[in-house]
């Protein structure tokens, strides 16, 4: 039964970690541009060099001598994100959503003392989120206003963007939904949905929910399947535009999209995770090795965006 | 490929040095695949005991020599206030021991391992070109008559010894042989006259006496048999053993030849001397090691063996350590368990040996369960990360104390080796597992636990396997092949036991 199973992930093309850290990342990614990703400041920074849109920085704290200026540096704003420069896995990010009397409110509508914030953030300073245990830095940025097109299919918090970008081409992506299970946050093994996007014409898939396949929302009760993702030209391009960034060949890009600033690079993934490929119903390897066969023809943004819109649509 | 090609060369070559390296010493060296295999060994020990007459005093006694099928190892003298000296000649070994003044009943000891081998039989000299005369006078005549009789009666020598071995054994002996033996006839005066009667009829012979290495006695009986040269083969035939042939070697240890008695003492009386004898086993790698220094390679010096006995324990554990990161490396990679650290399986496992499974399980539980209620206390006095862990590092400590301490009342003596578990390495655990527990839910914390648990159990049954644990010790070269196979399994690029189940929904159409 189990080699029944080997044999039809294998006719699929379905990637697994092994093969994606010998074949892909170890084999193509260098190890010299990991920083660019690790530390999402310079990232930041990175991205208003190429001109890619990114949620406005507010402020940094680099020490614990700082900490206390953090009311302060926020004085100016109703709303905001808390975030380790080195997090992972949406590890550590705190989001608040508004003020009453002197105390934070949480998108989950827990109000917080001013030191829990300061707690909070001495945390992430001592190295609790990130790689290593090592001495981070914190990013205070713009709460995103996500695009009432999701409203109908996520609760609480943004849902956001995932795109497997190979050689600079989009190769895969799903759009994450945030559950209660989740709490609001858009993370897979916390219990978000994920759901594919047909990759030429940007329009979501079935969803999956806990390794099961989901029709609706489980909290909305809304169908996933059939929404299309506005702005899907500018998102795709602005994954692709990230290989020029970075210089990360196998990387997975994570975009907003804000009802006024429309796409926002969020962070970029040097090791991409895996589910992608639950919640598209399809493997990654023959889209993989049709871009290592074809990705020399390949340099211009326009043309690789159309070989991605052209190869890997639902059909492929 | 060629990254493939170079892969598995280094693989093949890394297994073919691990491999051909430790069958040349399970093979050649004789050093054993299986633990706790044996040989037999032979403790001998003879006490001399006398009574000194307050004047100077001198004991010789013959030793035993190294035969082609025993050796006479480790040899050791117990003799308080004497002086040693040893003399060697081409046929006996000689221990001398002397005193200026003693008083009262004297004991002395000589002990050595007796043990079997596979060498060359010591080359014995020639029989002198001109025997020295044996009788002279009457005894003389009565050799002479006896001489005429056996040839008369005889074909060749062969006969003739067998005969007159015959004639000297009888309970009631002729005349002739009455005068020659001597009276109060017993079997080393028997085959001593023997051999004194073959000289004076030309062939060259000599009495032999040693002991037979069969059972375990306080007072062994010594043998005596003859040796007569055989001038044909330049060799020394042996006459009058009660073991055939194809045994004899290894059965008998040669003690002495010649017609002198075992012990000799000047100034002195009532010599007594007894020779006791005990049947020992060794572990066979000791054997296989001795037999190895006296065959002379230095192969050895650099082994493992070679180390005091402290430092060899603690690479018995240390060895085990590749093997634990080999499994890890399966673990993880193949199936796919999730553990928190990536070798802290490894090192929990390892404490396990000393507290056995079950009680260690039921210890690193308690300890991590009891960490953890005290850390998400402690979450609520929002501490700075550094302290936070240095608390915990305390609690875990005190813990283990108090384990300790318990245990102990309760008189399970094997809890106090709690002690041994890594306490760093279990501060790590509980504080990553509090932060998986908030970030990703208590289901998902559990469960890396648990992973963790079994890891470590199945690491744990592995490397107490006695087998595996002999074999890494005994063969530490079999590392190379544990290199080889990471090594390979560094490249496995296919789907990890979980990821089948992770991606079932996709293999579902």
């Amino acid at each position: 039964m189990l080699i029944r199973r080997w044999k039809a992930l294998r006719k699929k093309g379905i990637l697994g970690i092994n093969r994606r850290n010998a074949e892909f990342t170890l084999r193509y990614n260098s190890r010299r541009q990991y920083p660019k990703v690790d530390d999402k400041l310079l990232t930041k920074q990175l991205a208003a060099d190429c001109a890619i849109p990114v949620p406005q920085l507010y402020g940094v704290i680099r020490m614990a001598g700082q900490v206390r200026r953090i009311h302060q540096m926020l004085s100016n704003y109703e709303d905001f994100v808390i975030k380790p420069a080195r997090g992972s896995g949406g590890e550590g990010i705190m989001v608040i959503s508004g003020r009453t009397q002197g105390l934070y409110r949480r998108s989950d509508g827990r109000l917080l003392e001013p030191e829990e914030i300061e707690h909070h953030v001495r945390n992430i300073l001592s190295g609790m989120y990130s790689l290593g245990a090592r001495p981070d830095k914190v990013l205070l940025e713009y709460r995103v206003q996500f695009n009432p097109v999701f409203e109908p299919i996520s609760y609480q918090g943004v849902p956001d963007i995932r795109i497997i970008v190979f050689f600079g081409i989009p190769v895969m992506s799903m759009i994450r939904l945030p559950t209660q299970m989740s709490s609001g946050k858009a993370n897979l093994h916390l219990g978000a949905v994920g759901a594919g996007i047909d990759i030429a014409t940007g329009t979501t898939l079935d969803g999956v929910w806990r390794n099961r396949a989901v029709i609706h929302h489980p909290d909305t009760g809304n169908p996933i399947r059939g929404l299309p993702i506005p702005e899907w030209p500018s998102l795709l391009e602005l994954a692709g535009r990230c290989y020029e960034l970075t210089g990360i060949i196998y990387q997975g890009v994570d975009i907003v999209l804000d009802q006024k600033l429309g796409p926002l690079l969020l962070e970029i993934n040097a090791r991409p995770g895996l589910n992608i490929q639950i919640a598209n119903n399809a493997g990654l390897l023959p889209r993989l090795r049709l871009i290592e066969e074809k990705h020399d023809e390949l340099h211009d943004i326009k043309n690789r965006l159309a070989f991605a819109v052209q190869h890997f649509g639902t059909t492929f | 490929m060629n990254r493939k090609l170079h892969l598995a060369l280094l693989f093949l070559l890394l297994c073919a040095a691990g491999l051909s390296s430790a069958l040349y010493k399970a093979l050649v060296l004789s050093f054993p695949l299986l633990p706790e295999a044996t040989a037999s060994l032979w403790q001998v020990e003879a006490s001399i005991s006398f009574n000194s007459l307050d004047i100077p005093a001198k004991l010789s006694l013959f030793l035993p020599r190294s035969s082609k099928a025993v050796a006479v190892v480790d040899e050791s003298f117990i003799s308080h206030g004497y002086g040693l000296t040893m003399k060697q000649t081409k046929l006996n070994r000689t221990a001398i021991w002397s005193i200026r003044r003693s008083a009262g009943r004297q004991q002395l000891f000589y002990r050595a391992l007796i043990r079997p081998v596979e060498g060359q039989a010591p080359k014995l000299p020639p029989p002198p070109k001109e025997a020295k005369p044996e009788f002279a006078g009457a005894e003389l005549a009565a050799a002479q008559a006896v001489i005429a009789d056996l040839r008369e009666h005889s074909a060749d020598t062969e006969t003739l010894t067998n005969s007159l071995l015959q004639k000297v054994n009888d309970r009631e002996l002729d005349d002739n042989l009455r005068l020659i033996v001597g009276k109060k006839p017993d079997r080393f005066k028997r085959i001593v006259a023997a051999s004194r009667i073959l000289n004076t009829a030309g062939i060259p012979a000599r009495a032999v006496h040693g002991i037979r290495l069969m059972q375990q006695t306080k007072e062994a009986e010594l043998e005596h048999w003859l040796e007569v040269h055989d001038p044909a083969s330049d060799s020394w035939l042996p006459f009058g053993r009660d073991i055939e042939e194809g045994q004899a070697e290894e059965t008998y240890l040669i003690w002495w030849r010649g017609s002198a008695p075992l012990a000799d003492l000047e100034g002195g009386s009532r010599l007594r001397v007894k020779i006791a004898l005990t049947p020992s086993q060794e572990e066979a790698i000791d054997s296989a090691m001795a037999r190895a220094q006296l065959t002379g390679r230095s192969f050895y010096e650099y082994s493992l063996f070679s180390l005091p006995i402290s430092t060899q324990t603690v690479y018995r554990i240390i060895l085990l350590v590749p093997i634990g990161a080999l499994l890890v490396v399966v673990l993880r990679n193949i199936i796919g368990i999730q553990t928190f650290g990536t070798f802290m399986p490894v090192l929990i496992a390892l404490a396990f040996r000393e507290t056995e499974l079950l009680l260690g399980l039921v210890f690193f539980t308690g300890i991590i369960v009891a960490g953890l209620a005290i850390r998400f206390y402690l979450e609520h006095l929002k501490l700075l990360l550094v302290p936070r862990l240095a608390a915990i590092v305390v609690i875990v400590v005190l813990l283990m104390a108090a384990l300790s301490v318990i245990t102990h009342k309760l008189g399970i003596e094997r809890g106090l080796s709690i002690s041994l578990f890594p306490m760093i390495i279990m501060t790590m655990t509980i504080e990553r597992m509090s932060l998986v527990w908030e970030e990703n839910g208590p289901f998902a914390a559990i469960a890396q636990g648990l992973g963790s648990l079994l890891a470590a159990a199945a690491i744990y049954l592995i490397i107490t396997n006695h087998y595996v644990e002999h074999l890494v010790f005994v063969f530490p070269e079999t590392l190379l092949v544990v290199l080889a196979f990471i090594l390979l399994l560094g490249r496995y690029c296919g789907y990890r036991l979980f990821e089948l189940f992770r991606f079932a929904s996709l293999a579902r159409d």
